[in-house]
């Protein structure tokens, strides 16, 4: 019984997590607009509020609601869709689906789900069911059995012999997944996996290892016409996940013949599956025969759709979301060309680079192996015309402080060093590689070792032996014609020839060696193409025409990193829309392929370049804009300010001195000295003696980072001169010379605020309020708006200083303040003068678009003229909170406990009209699960004890059983509260244990002081019983994420759970004791 | 380094734009008709076709020559295409197969190369002004004089008879027998032919059609080539002749062929089709399949006399037409190539469809005799 569609139900992918990023963000608003281009009514379900698909314009009606199957389902029948359409949200949005139509919901209410049909999504994911199509299709996938526990893994492996992948079942990115080479690790894996999937199954499989691994992305729609958007070979071969590997557009190392082979499978697959809309099919092909094996099928849009969309100018998802109502390949407009029809396989004339972007700066001691699980946090994409340029190009884009694949740590490395890191694959191979073929190991050994086409190799030994030229002779200009044809950065040339890089730009102006804009056109100039999209080359023709006067640069913020994610790119788009309706012309310079802001056809021109001095003043050169926009691209556009406006070019928005004046320490100290506000006391010490008095003048606690880190690194507290020596010793190992910042600890209540400045008044979209305490990183704090515990009086002091220290540093635009009130005193501890994580978030809530807003006031209109009279907005009756999301589960030996640094890789927002209610919402759309009975483990450090003894009581009063470490419990019991022991590790029947084998429905650990994720090879010899504290710390807080038990190392956020807890239960007491005492009546 | 051991050379076009580039292959002087392709694989099939006997055949991929030259995938063992025009050549190929460099294999072959071109705008002349002349000259040759004997030269127009087998040869198989006419034919009309068994005769394009007659078909195939079909007057006589009497399938030039002897007229294409992504629907099941393609020129659509052809294949972006078939005889023919080679393979059905006309078309002569046979309409 089929109805007509009207109302479309679009499930979104949720929080950012390694292994579903923003590419779900491009692809949801693409196919959102692309239903209401069509006539459709759109919902739209979200629990991310940095994305742009959860903005009002993207669907007629957004919820952003957790991501559960109770939400999703209430929000069906208050809405009444005709059909959701589940393909284009990730693996998340697929699992509702599923959960969905097993609950019978759909077929209740008649409910029709678009696009691929569930039973085809099934027969994809579901590993048995794959095998058994692929086995009636004739199509080889690897030997491979299903389990549901460790001993049929071990026999199966022990009959078809090791290595062995293992890949637990509907895992998201294959969480959990691995390489085993023997038995042990076998057992391992498999349990860890069992244990992660939903469905208690693991595949076991044979491993192809060093096969080339290759993807094609296909298409089909209802008439079965089906197509290959673009085919990607992976440079790194089959065994480490196709996120964690540098790929390539199309497919370099493959013959027609072998091509074609692919293609035929792909085709007939997407086929047999009768999938309508995108699909990626992963394939590995020996190196040395026709034979393939089908590793996986993704029925649905994904991080490989995104990437060949943005590889092809093919609009993958907007397409798909077409094809799922119904409409054909044939009958839709190829956006790109405008002449040609979407039923077209995309001809390239450029080659494409992806390079993955990894967090492992954020986490220096975490396990950087690659394998099958992926670890990335996000990607880089760039365009080139040869393998050279494009790897350059990508490697200059991944802003990890490198214009060039050469990295100063390891170039001291021993020939058997660099060999060990070939034969360990970690994310800076590709570096090893460069410094193996500099010190002589040739393209053979290193194919023999990696499995790395030899193709690929001699492209990267081309490298060097440029490098060589340009070192081994002087300045000329037809090599430095050669080095740029190569992709070489001015940067890299200018250090080879000892003259700077200005030097060298001059030589190229002087010898008209200048980058040629290049067209992505899906066709390779057959037609003439419409599409704005470009990337630079060193060859004859230029086709990028400048815009003309009233054109305006904005720039984007690169890869998603931890620190800087998708929010970033929000406020990004949001700058290109303003711009565009004030009537300029909106250029945007970005290199990250999972984002809309790179998705051509929303700016007036899109340049795919790296986001360097050089690739971006080339871009200035020739456009010659009104300005350019940076405010807006997180610390990445900031940090090219100086230099780009040496350049003589006007930067829109707060100026350079004064973004100095924010951003240097020192000025900042002055001028809010000058302004009177307060700061934490503090000072720069360069030796420990330095520090130690300096702590002790201002007293402990104190906060310590190293002045030249950005964004909480390496930042820490520290409570005795002892601990403080440790830090300096280790800091001062690390780099010399390098001032120390040591400020007052101040534990109060953090917040923080946007604010929008137009020189003469001030905008104050919201004041935020953490619910952690200072000392945890903002990005990591869950933050409350409206504030609930601030007095209008302390709000009133907040918005006071904002405003003083908005016109006092000159700030025009954007601006982020974070404060810390304690008792009555309000202290400023930093100012960005730039659009901050928090943007969307409060966006989304006042309704007020702040980037929009800003932009407009950098292009001159006054926030009066803009009709904001007030300093503050008034602020909300229901409760907004903004909460982390981490992806501790999908890295090993990492240390999740939160403190200055950031750690979290996402974020949702859960919205009632209580703090509870708020409260409830956010840790249910976190993914929190805690059952209202089992254990709760206390570790906490000594000056957490108090306030943990509270919280245990209160979870004893809930009912819940409390057992704690030694010096926990000892606390605990001396204070009347008796709980049991947990033995330390090492002992039998440990804290470990309990974890994995007892009901535990929280950890609660708390350790300060600790040094323990920093890199142990400099590390001095602690004291050795805090560090076997600090080790079993972190031995505790893995195992617990490894077991998916939720871990809490803020006590606040604990607190804050509690209270959910505390609302969800009713009252139970026992009736008080009877007092009523009768006496005999007298009658 | 590489780069040092190339000379310079120059390619010049008609229209006066000259490229400075860097040679490779053979070293020596040329003219032809410039072209370009979309193709991203399958170089070697494309230099070996002989469809472009006589073309500076351009590859608008950059990168031409990564896994080498193997000896399985030549379309023709000596490729008569004039010179090769690349952004970049590999130095160093690899793939299991390879057995040389595509530096080598030009060289072997006598086939120029030049590199370090700007390909893409090299093909938006092409697409703008349409295919010219272009020669690839030394580069201290005075560009004015070339350009003016470019401007003054006329291109052969017998290249058919270039490619052509001189004398017919058989390729021995048990299952019907088909006489391909060569009129530069692609190794790969052959291997497709094979793999459905056929014992085949290859004979030179101007076979007289008693001569093919008397050889007793069971079908005729015509093969793609190079150049203007309307080069061929005698040729398309003998189609004239046989098409009554043995089922026919005609690819590329072959079609082009086989619409002339049935009374349509083709037309020179600006720029032409060259690449592996033309999407084609077939009109009888509405399927659309991406198609290898290699042609200048084209049936003119409004030329269809559709008492005698029907349209069954048109190119969904141009709605050039890509395939017709006979209204009075077990004949068809298409524009692209379903034997691929380089390209998708969504389109092979038609040989098996040509296999299934003969065995048809020999279950009606058992039962009615020649004359009614050729009355009988067909699919």
């Amino acid at each position: 019984m089929k109805k007509s569609i009207n109302k479309i139900l679009v499930i979104g992918s949720g929080p950012i997590i390694i292994g579903q990023g923003a590419e779900f963000d491009y692809a949801g608003t693409q196919a959102c607009l692309s239903l209401k281009e069509e006539g459709y009514k759109v919902i739209l379900v979200n629990s991310n509020p940095a994305t742009i698909m959860t903005d009002n314009k993207i669907a007629d009606k957004v919820y952003i609601e957790p991501l559960t199957y109770d939400f999703l389902a209430d929000i069906i029948v208050r809405e009444q869709p005709e059909a959701i359409l589940p393909t284009l949200g990730g693996q998340t949005a697929l699992n509702l689906a599923l959960e969905l139509h097993k609950s019978g919901l759909l077929d209740e209410l008649n409910i029709e789900l678009l696009g691929t049909k569930l039973s085809a999504i099934i027969k994809a994911e579901d590993r048995q069911l794959f095998k058994q199509l692929m086995d009636e299709l004739n199509e080889p996938v690897p030997p491979s059995i299903i389990v549901q526990n460790t001993e049929d893994a071990l026999t199966f492996a022990q009959n078809i012999g090791y290595p062995v992948i293992v890949r637990p079942a509907f895992t998201l990115g294959g969480t959990g997944g691995g390489i085993c080479h023997n038995s042990k690790e076998l057992k391992t894996i498999t349990a860890g996996g069992l244990k992660l999937s939903p469905l208690n199954q693991c595949l076991i499989e044979k491993s192809i290892a060093g096969f080339k691994e290759i993807e094609y992305e296909v298409m089909r729609d209802i008439n079965d016409n089906a197509i290959v958007v673009c085919n990607m070979e992976n440079f790194d071969p089959v065994g480490i996940h196709t996120g964690d590997s540098i790929v390539f557009a199309p497919s370099q190392t493959l013959s027609d013949k072998e091509y074609q082979l692919l293609r035929d499978v792909s085709l007939k697959i997407i086929k047999a599956l009768k999938i309508v809309g995108g699909c990626n099919i992963q394939l590995a092909l020996n190196p040395n025969s026709f034979e393939y094996y089908i590793i996986e099928v993704n029925p649905r849009v994904s991080r490989s759709s995104a990437l060949a969309s943005k590889a092809t100018g093919y609009p993958i998802a907007k397409i798909a979301a077409k094809l799922a109502v119904g409409r054909t390949l044939d009958k839709i407009k190829n956006p790109v060309t405008n002449v040609t029809l979407s039923c077209f396989e995309p001809a390239l004339d450029y080659v494409v680079c992806k390079i993955p972007r990894w967090a492992f700066d954020k986490f220096q001691n975490g396990n950087r192996q690659l394998g099958s699980q992926m670890k990335a946090t996000g990607e880089v994409m760039s365009i080139g015309r040869t393998v050279e340029e494009s790897i350059l190009k990508a490697v200059r884009s991944l802003e990890i402080d490198i214009q060039h694949p050469f990295l100063e740590e390891i170039k001291n490395s021993t020939i058997n060093q660099i060999k060990q890191n070939l034969i360990s694959v970690k994310d800076n191979r590709l570096f090893y590689i460069l410094q193996a073929l500099r010190q002589g190991i040739t393209c053979q050994q290193i194919s023999d070792i990696t499995q790395i086409d030899l193709f690929f190799l001699d492209k990267l030994w081309h490298i060097v032996e440029i490098e060589n030229e340009l070192s081994n002779n002087k300045i000329s200009v037809n090599l430095l014609k050669y080095a740029k044809r190569y992709g070489f950065s001015d940067n890299e040339i200018a250090k080879r020839w000892h003259i700077s890089e200005n030097d060298i730009r001059q030589i190229r102006h002087q010898n008209k060696i200048l980058p040629t804009y290049k067209i992505v056109d899906t066709c390779a100039a057959e037609f003439e193409a419409s599409s704005p999209y470009y990337y630079s080359t060193f060859e004859s023709e230029n086709e990028s025409k400048p815009l003309g006067e009233k054109s305006i640069l904005i720039l984007g913020s690169g890869p998603i990193r931890i620190g800087q994610g998708v929010e970033f790119d929000y406020a990004t788009v949001h700058s290109i829309i303003a711009v565009k309706k004030l009537g300029f012309k909106a250029i945007i310079v970005n290199s990250n392929p999972e984002t809309v802001s790179t998705d051509f056809s929303i700016s007036d021109k899109l340049y795919f370049e790296p986001l360097t001095y050089e690739d971006v003043l080339n871009i200035i050169e020739l456009e010659k804009p009104l300005g350019v926009v940076i405010q807006f691209g997180g610390q990445t556009a900031i940090n090219l300010a100086a230099k780009i406006s040496e350049a003589d070019i006007k930067i829109i928005g707060t100026n350079l001195n004064d973004l100095a004046r924010a951003e240097n320490r020192n000025l900042f100290a002055k001028a809010v000295k000058k302004m009177k506000i307060p700061q934490p006391p503090g000072a720069t010490a360069t030796t420990i003696n330095e520090a130690l008095q300096i702590a002790n003048k201002i007293n402990y606690p104190v906060l310590v980072r190293p002045s030249y880190v950005l964004g909480g690194r390496a930042m820490e507290i520290v409570r005795s001169d002892d601990n403080l020596q440790n830090y300096m010793k280790i800091a001062v190992g690390v780099s010399p010379n390098q001032p120390i910042l040591i400020d007052k600890y101040i534990p109060g209540i953090e917040c923080e605020v946007d604010a929008i400045c137009d020189g003469k008044t001030v905008l104050i979209p919201g004041i935020m309020e953490h619910i952690e305490k200072t000392g945890i990183h903002s990005g990591d704090s869950m933050a409350v708006y409206p504030s609930q515990t601030l007095s209008s009086k302390q709000k009133q002091v907040i918005c006071q200083y904002t405003s003083k220290l908005a016109l006092g540093l000159n700030c025009l635009g954007l601006m982020n303040i974070q404060f810390i009130v304690q008792d009555d005193k309000v202290y400023v501890i930093e100012v960005n003068p730039r659009a901050s994580r928090t943007v969307p978030f409060l966006s989304k809530i006042t309704g007020i678009e702040i980037a929009e807003i800003a932009t407009q006031v950098i292009l001159g209109t006054s926030l009066i003229q803009l009709g904001f009279k007030k300093l503050l907005i008034d602020e909300p009756n229901k409760v907004y909170i903004k909460a982390p999301i981490f992806s501790f589960s999908k890295l090993q030996q990492i240390d999740t406990r939160l403190g200055p640094e950031m750690k979290s890789t996402g974020e949702v927002m859960g919205s009632d009209t209580t703090l509870d209610k708020a409260l409830y919402k956010t840790f249910i759309a976190t993914g929190l699960k805690i059952k209202n009975h089992g254990i709760i483990i206390f570790t906490v450090d000594n000056i957490d004890k108090t306030k943990a003894l509270k919280l245990a009581l209160r979870f004893r009063k809930l009912g819940y059983y409390i057992i704690a470490t030694s010096g926990t419990s000892k606390y605990f019991s001396q204070n009347n509260f008796k709980v049991d022991i947990v033995n330390k590790i090492g002992k039998t029947d440990n804290i470990i244990d309990i974890i994995k084998t007892r009901p535990v429905q929280a950890v609660i650990n708390t350790s300060h002081n600790s040094n323990a994720d920093k890199t142990s090879t400099t590390k001095p010899k602690l004291n050795k019983k805090i560090h076997q504290t600090q080790l079993d710390g972190q031995n505790i807080r893995q195992t617990a994420i490894e077991y998916s038990i939720p871990l809490f190392t803020s006590l606040d956020t604990a607190s804050a759970i509690l209270r959910v807890l505390e609302s969800r239960s009713f009252s139970i007491e026992s009736l008080p004791e009877n007092k009523t005492t009768y006496k005999n009546p007298k009658i | 380094m590489i780069y040092k051991k190339q000379t310079y050379k120059k390619l010049i076009l008609e229209d006066g734009t000259i490229f400075l580039g860097l040679s490779f292959g053979a070293e020596k002087d040329v003219v032809g008709e410039i072209v370009f392709t979309t193709a991203m694989t399958g170089y070697q099939e494309s230099i070996t076709d002989q469809s472009f006997n006589g073309q500076i055949l351009t590859f608008t991929y950059p990168l031409i020559g990564n896994y080498g030259i193997n000896t399985d995938d030549y379309e023709t063992l000596i490729p008569t295409a004039k010179a090769v025009v690349v952004r970049e050549f590999c130095r160093r190929p690899n793939n299991w197969r390879s057995s040389m460099s595509i530096h080598k294999f030009l060289s072997d072959k006598n086939i120029p190369g030049i590199s370090n071109i700007d390909t893409r705008k090299l093909t938006k002349i092409i697409r703008q002004q349409g295919t010219m002349k272009a020669s690839i000259v030394d580069n201290s040759v005075n560009n004015q004089e070339i350009i003016k004997q470019l401007q003054n030269l006329k291109l052969p127009a017998n290249q058919v008879k270039k490619v052509s087998t001189t004398r017919a040869y058989p390729v021995p198989n048990t299952g019907y027998n088909i006489a391909v006419i060569d009129f530069g034919l692609k190794h790969s009309i052959l291997k497709e032919l094979s793999l459905r068994n056929c014992q085949i005769v290859v004979l030179p394009y101007n076979t007289p059609a008693k001569d093919i007659l008397q050889l007793q078909p069971d079908g005729i195939m015509l093969t793609n080539g190079p150049g203007d079909p309307k080069s061929l007057p005698e040729t398309i006589k003998t189609i004239q002749q046989i098409q009554t009497k043995i089922p026919l399938f005609g690819i590329c030039l072959g079609h082009q062929l086989f619409c002339l002897a049935n009374g349509a007229n083709t037309y020179q294409m600006k720029f032409g089709h060259r690449g592996l992504n033309h999407a084609v629907q077939n009109h009888q099941t509405r399927k659309i399949g991406f198609t290898s393609q290699n042609h200048g020129f084209a049936v003119d659509p409004k030329s269809i006399n559709p008492k005698k052809l029907t349209i069954t294949h048109t190119d969904i972006n141009d709605k050039t037409i890509e395939g017709v078939s006979s209204v009075k005889y077990p004949a068809f023919s298409v524009q692209f190539h379903p034997d691929s080679s380089p390209g998708p393979h969504d389109t092979s059905y038609l040989f098996d469809q040509f296999i299934d006309m003969i065995t048809k078309y020999q279950t009606t002569k058992h039962y009615k005799g020649i004359k009614q046979c050729q009355k009988a309409k067909l699919r």
